[in-house]
C-alpha cells in the first residue's frame, strides 16, 4: 500500500463508521475538489451506492460554473441531493431586517448567514445527528486541532479546549441532546495528496482549478472555490494537475489565501469555526 | 492579508508519508525549546518569523526563548487560548515529519494519548539537571501501554550541568534501569540543549565526549510503522449491506491477508463459509486477493449470520474467545471508574456491556511498584491491572501478539473515558490438558450436525437462589414447555444430584464448591449433546458459578445466569420442605441464608423476582429466554438483526 492507499483505506474506514453510528446523517458537498474526493470515497466505501444524502448550502453567490457541475454531478452519480439557501436572509424577512449580501454586508457575516445559519436550518428540519465534512489540517491552522468525529453542541459550538479522547479508531459516537457530530474522513489528507488522488483515479472536478486567461490576458486558476465576489484566482499556468502539483511543491502562500473571510480580520476562521463553519 | 502563522506551505507531501513523533516528558524539560528547535534550524518557519518574535520579547523586555516560536505557531500568544492535540510538520533534506503536540498541562495526559496512539515514534525528553521525575516515568508507561518501539530519549538542559559527561551517564544509568521494567529499549540517549541549539543538527564541540548522533540525523534512521507481516487474517467487520442479490460484508484487514476461494470463520461463534467475490466499485476487473490494511467488501459462498463486531480469519488461526478480560487500563476522565459499574466496552468494531470486576493493581507509576490496599475505583491519570466481565463473547487478541484486536476503549456516558490492553488470551488449540496421557476422543458428529437434527443447539440455564425461591417450580414449568415447543431439555436438580454423582459430598464450603463443579462439568456435556440443560442448584458461591461460566463457554457452549430472586423472609415464608424451620431449630447447620452465606448475582443474565411477579409471567419470560438462547444463530439469517438493506 502506498501513501493514498493509506489514506483511502482510513477514509473509507471512517465512512462506513460514520453510517454504522449513525442514524441520519448527510454529506455536505460545495462541488470543490475535496467534496469530489468525498463523493467518490463514498462510492468506493459502499459498492457504488451512496446512502446519505448530499446537501449543497447554496449561497445564492455561487459561480455558474460549479452549478452546472452540481447539475451533471447529481445525474452521473445518481446523489440525493439537498439545496438549501437562507432565504429569509436573502430577502431581508423573518428575523432579518435587511437583506444579506456581499453587496451590503462584511464576508465574514455573510458567511456566517448564508452558510453556518443556513446549515443550522437544515439541520433543525431535517434532524440530521451527523455531518461528513471534506476538512483536512492542513488548511488552517484552527482545523489542525480537530477529531475524526467531532461533537458540536446545539448551538453549533465546538469546545476545542476540551474535546474528547479519540485513538485506536475508536470515536466519539454517542450524543448528548441537542449535539451532532462532524466526521471529518479527509483530515489527515493534505492539499497535494488531494490533487493526485484526483489524478490517479481520474475523478472528474470543475474545470476552474485549471489555469485559463484572465481580463488582462494572463493566466489564472481558482486554488479554493467560494462565494464568486470573495473568491480570487491566483497567477498560475498550471493547466493540468501534473502542474497543479508542482505549483504546489514551491507555493509560499496559504491554500485559503484567495479566501476573503478567513483573513477579514485576525483569526477569523477561529471565529467562524467556533460558531459552527466548517 | 498575511499568511496564518502555521507553516501550511510546508505540509505538501511528497510521495511518501510522514514520520510521526510525539514528544514527551515531564513538565518544563524542555518540550516546547525542542520543537522550536527543530522547527527554526530545519528553516520550517515562514520568513522573518525569527525577528518577528525576537522585536516582540524585546518590547516585552524578555529573553528571545525558542519555546516562543511554538507558541506563535499555535496562536497561542495572541490568543490566549489552550490549544488541544495539533500536528506540526517539518521537512528536513529526506523527508517529511509530523509532531503530534498536546499543549496544556491540565490535559496534557488526554491529549497526548489522543496524539501519541497514532505515532511511529517517540522523543522522551529529560532534563538533566533535574534527573527523571514522575511524568518522565509516567509517560514513558504510557508509551509502553500505546505500543511505541521506537524511543529516543533527549537529555536536555546539558548546558546547565556544565556539559557534564558523568551526568550525562547517571541519568541515562538510572533511566535505562527504569524502563528495562517496561521493557522499553531506547534507540539512544543523546545530550542537546534546545536552548543552545547543541546537538540538534550537527554535532556540538561542547559536548565533543559524545560519539553518537544529533537528534536529527538520528530522527533520520527512525522507520515509519509498516502494518505487521506474516500474522494470521483478521478481517474486523463494520457492517453487513444489502444491495439487489448481494449480501456484502465490509471492513478491513487489521491483519494478515485473504483471497476468493478462502475458507473464512467468524468469531465469536466460528461459522464457517467460503469468499466468493471481492467487490470494488469502478474496478475493471475484480480483485482475488486483498492484503493488511485494505478496506474489504465481500461476498460469500453460503450464507451465514454474521453481524458487525466479528471478526474473520482462517480455521484454526481465530482470535481468543471469551466473556472475562485480563488488561492493562489507564483511565482520562475525571469521573472514578468503580468495580462493578456498567460501561461500554469497544474493541475492534466490536461493543459490549461490561464491568471492573477486580482491580488486581494499581500501579505507582514513579515506582512502577503497586499501590497498597485493594482499590475500589480507578481515578483519573491512573494506570492499573485490571480484570473486566463482558455481557456477551467478545472475539479478542493479546495485545502484544495482534496489538488492533487486543486494545479497546472504555465509554462511560457519551465520552471514552480510557483504554486498554489485553495482557493474556487463551486460544483455542493451546488450551493444556493436564495429563499428557489424556487425550480429547473427537466425534464425527459435528456440533452443526447435531443443531441440524435437533433444530436448535445446547445450552445451560443455571437457575441459582436460596431455598424456596422457586428454582424447582420455574425449572420444572420451563421443561415442560420447552419440551413442548420441540426442544430437547431435560432439569439438572442439585437434590437429585447428591443423591447419585455428588453422594460422597457435604455441605462444607470446598464439598459446595466441588458439588457445583460436577453439575457444571455435566452440564456442560449434556448441552454439547444438543439439549438444554436447566441446572437448578442454590448454588451460593459467586466464584463457583463462574466456574461453570468458563468450563461451559471455554468450550462453546452457551451459558446464562438465572438469578430467581426472593426474598428471605418470602422463601422462610414459603419453605415449601420445612427447612427452614429445622435450620432455625438448629437440626440444619450451614443452611443457606441462615448460617451459611448466599452470594447474590452481580450481573446475571436474567433476574426472576417470584416474591414479586405471577408464576406465568416469570414463566413465559424465562421461556422465551430459553428459546432465543438456544436458537441456533443461522436461523436469525433474515431477521431483524439485518443491516443496511435499505441502500
Amino acid at each position: 500500500m502506498d501513501h493514498l492507499d493509506e489514506l483511502e483505506a482510513q477514509s473509507i474506514y471512517l465512512l462506513r463508521e460514520a453510517y454504522h453510528s449513525f442514524s441520519n446523517l448527510c454529506m455536505p458537498w460545495s462541488m470543490g475538489k475535496d467534496s469530489n474526493v468525498l463523493i467518490w470515497l463514498s462510492k468506493k466505501a459502499f459498492c457504488g451506492k451512496i446512502p446519505y444524502p448530499l446537501l449543497h448550502i447554496d449561497t445564492t453567490y455561487e459561480f455558474p460554473e460549479m452549478l452546472e457541475f452540481r447539475e451533471w454531478a447529481q445525474k452521473e452519480y445518481d446523489l440525493e441531493l439537498i439545496v438549501k439557501i437562507n432565504e429569509d436572509a436573502r430577502a431581508g424577512r423573518g428575523s432579518y431586517t435587511t437583506s444579506v449580501g456581499y453587496e451590503t454586508h462584511d464576508p465574514v457575516t455573510v458567511t456566517h448567514e448564508l452558510k453556518t445559519v443556513a446549515l443550522q436550518q437544515v439541520m433543525a428540519e431535517r434532524k440530521f445527528d451527523a455531518l461528513i465534512t471534506g476538512i483536512r489540517r492542513d488548511e488552517d491552522s484552527t482545523r489542525a486541532k480537530e477529531r475524526y468525529f467531532s461533537p458540536r453542541n446545539a448551538e453549533f459550538e465546538w469546545d476545542y479546549k476540551d474535546q474528547p479522547p479519540e485513538f485506536w479508531n475508536q470515536f466519539t459516537t454517542a450524543l448528548e441532546p441537542g449535539e451532532h457530530i462532524r466526521v471529518q474522513p479527509l483530515l489527515d489528507w493534505a492539499e497535494v495528496d488531494i490533487w493526485r488522488y484526483i489524478e490517479r483515479e481520474q475523478i472528474p472536478i470543475p474545470t476552474m482549478y485549471f489555469a485559463r486567461p484572465g481580463e488582462d490576458g494572463k493566466l489564472y486558476r481558482f486554488r479554493s472555490l467560494g462565494c464568486w465576489p470573495i473568491t480570487k484566482p491566483i497567477p498560475s499556468e498550471a493547466t493540468d494537475i501534473p502542474a497543479i502539483v508542482a505549483e504546489l511543491m514551491v507555493t509560499k502562500t496559504s491554500e485559503r489565501a484567495g479566501r476573503a473571510q478567513d483573513h477579514h480580520e485576525r483569526n477569523a476562521m477561529q471565529k467562524l469555526r467556533a460558531k459552527g463553519f466548517m | 492579508m498575511a499568511n496564518k502563522s502555521l507553516p501550511t506551505s510546508d505540509f505538501r507531501s511528497p510521495t511518501s508519508p510522514k514520520l510521526r513523533i510525539v514528544i514527551v516528558g515531564h513538565v518544563d524539560h524542555g518540550k516546547s525549546t525542542l520543537i522550536g528547535r527543530l522547527f527554526h534550524d530545519t528553516h520550517s518557519l515562514p520568513d522573518g518569523k525569527v525577528e518577528q518574535i525576537r522585536k516582540a520579547s524585546e518590547a516585552e523586555g524578555m529573553e528571545f526563548e525558542f519555546a516562543f516560536l511554538l507558541d506563535a505557531l499555535l496562536e497561542e500568544q495572541e490568543q490566549n487560548i489552550t490549544i488541544d492535540t495539533t500536528q506540526l510538520p517539518f521537512r528536513t533534506a529526506s523527508r517529511e515529519y509530523v509532531i503530534i503536540d498536546a499543549p496544556g498541562h491540565k490535559e496534557f495526559l488526554k491529549n497526548m494519548i489522543t496524539g501519541a496512539a497514532s505515532a511511529d515514534a517517540a522523543i522522551l525528553l529529560i532534563d538533566a539537571h533535574e534527573g527523571i521525575q514522575e511524568q518522565s516515568k509516567r509517560h514513558a508507561y504510557l508509551l509502553s501501554l500505546l505500543g511505541i518501539r521506537q524511543i529516543l530519549v533527549a537529555v536536555n538542559k546539558m548546558d546547565l550541568v556544565e556539559y557534564s559527561q558523568e551526568r550525562f551517564e547517571e541519568v541515562r544509568a538510572d533511566y535505562t534501569e527504569f524502563l528495562s521494567k517496561l521493557g522499553i529499549e531506547p534507540l539512544d540517549f543523546i545530550p542537546i540543549s534546545a536552548k543552545l541549539g547543541l546537538n540538534i543538527t550537527t554535532s556540538s564541540p561542547e559536548l565533543n565526549w559524545f560519539s553518537g548522533s544529533p537528534i536529527l540525523e538520528a530522527l533520520e534512521t527512525l522507520e515509519i510503522s509498516a502494518p505487521p507481516e506474516g500474522l494470521p487474517l483478521r478481517f474486523v467487520l463494520q457492517d453487513v449491506y444489502r444491495f439487489d442479490e448481494r449480501r456484502i460484508l465490509a471492513g478491513r484487514i487489521e491483519t494478515g491477508s485473504l483471497k476468493v476461494g478462502d475458507e473464512i470463520m467468524f468469531w465469536p461463534g466460528g461459522k464457517k463459509s467460503r469468499i466468493k467475490t471481492i467487490e470494488l466499485w469502478n474496478a475493471s476487473v475484480a480483485p482475488t486477493v486483498a492484503a493488511v490494511g485494505e478496506p474489504v467488501a465481500m461476498t460469500l459462498e453460503e450464507q451465514i449470520f454474521v453481524e458487525r463486531g466479528q471478526i474473520g480469519g482462517h480455521p484454526g488461526e481465530g482470535p481468543a474467545e471469551g466473556r472475562e478480560i485480563h488488561a492493562s487500563l489507564f483511565w482520562l476522565q475525571a469521573e472514578s471508574l468503580a468495580v462493578n459499574t456498567p460501561f461500554t466496552l469497544k474493541i475492534g468494531t466490536q461493543s459490549v456491556e461490561g464491568r471492573l470486576v477486580e482491580i488486581t493493581r494499581v500501579l505507582d507509576s514513579s515506582t512502577l511498584e503497586p499501590l497498597p490496599g485493594s482499590p475500589a475505583a480507578l481515578h483519573k491519570n491512573e494506570v492499573a491491572d485490571v480484570r473486566i466481565r463482558v455481557r456477551k463473547p467478545l472475539a479478542f487478541d493479546r495485545h502484544d501478539r495482534i496489538s488492533g484486536c487486543g486494545r479497546f476503549v472504555i465509554v462511560t456516558g457519551k465520552r471514552i473515558g480510557g483504554g486498554g490492553i489485553i495482557r493474556e488470551a487463551e486460544y483455542a488449540g493451546d488450551q493444556t490438558v493436564t495429563s499428557d496421557n489424556i487425550t480429547w476422543t473427537i466425534s464425527p458428529v459435528t456440533r452443526e450436525a447435531r443443531v441440524e437434527h435437533l433444530g436448535h443447539r445446547g445450552a445451560v440455564l443455571w437457575l441459582t437462589g436460596l431455598s424456596g425461591s422457586g428454582k424447582s417450580t420455574l425449572a420444572t414449568g420451563l421443561e415442560y414447555q420447552l419440551h413442548r415447543r420441540g426442544l430437547a431439555s431435560f432439569i439438572l436438580d442439585g437434590d437429585n444430584l447428591r443423591h447419585g454423582l455428588c453422594a460422597n459430598l457435604g455441605f462444607s464450603p470446598e464439598d459446595r464448591t466441588e458439588n457445583i463443579r460436577r453439575a457444571g462439568e455435566t452440564a456442560k456435556l449434556m448441552a454439547e449433546s444438543g439439549l438444554v440443560v436447566i441446572c437448578s442448584l442454590i448454588s451460593p458461591y459467586r466464584a463457583d458459578r463462574e466456574n461453570v461460566r468458563h468450563i461451559c463457554e471455554r468450550d462453546g457452549i452457551p451459558f446464562a445466569e438465572v438469578y430467581v430472586n426472593a426474598s428471605l423472609e418470602v422463601c422462610e415464608a414459603r419453605d415449601p420442605r420445612g427447612l427452614y424451620k429445622k435450620a432455625r431449630a438448629g437440626e440444619i447447620k450451614d443452611f443457606t441464608g441462615l448460617g451459611s452465606p448466599y452470594e447474590a448475582p452481580e450481573t446475571p443474565e436474567i433476574e426472576i423476582q417470584t416474591g414479586v411477579r405471577s408464576l406465568e409471567d416469570s414463566l413465559q419470560e424465562l421461556f422465551q429466554f430459553a428459546v432465543d438462547l438456544s436458537r441456533s444463530t443461522e436461523q436469525a439469517v433474515g431477521g431483524e438483526l439485518e443491516r443496511g438493506s435499505g441502500i
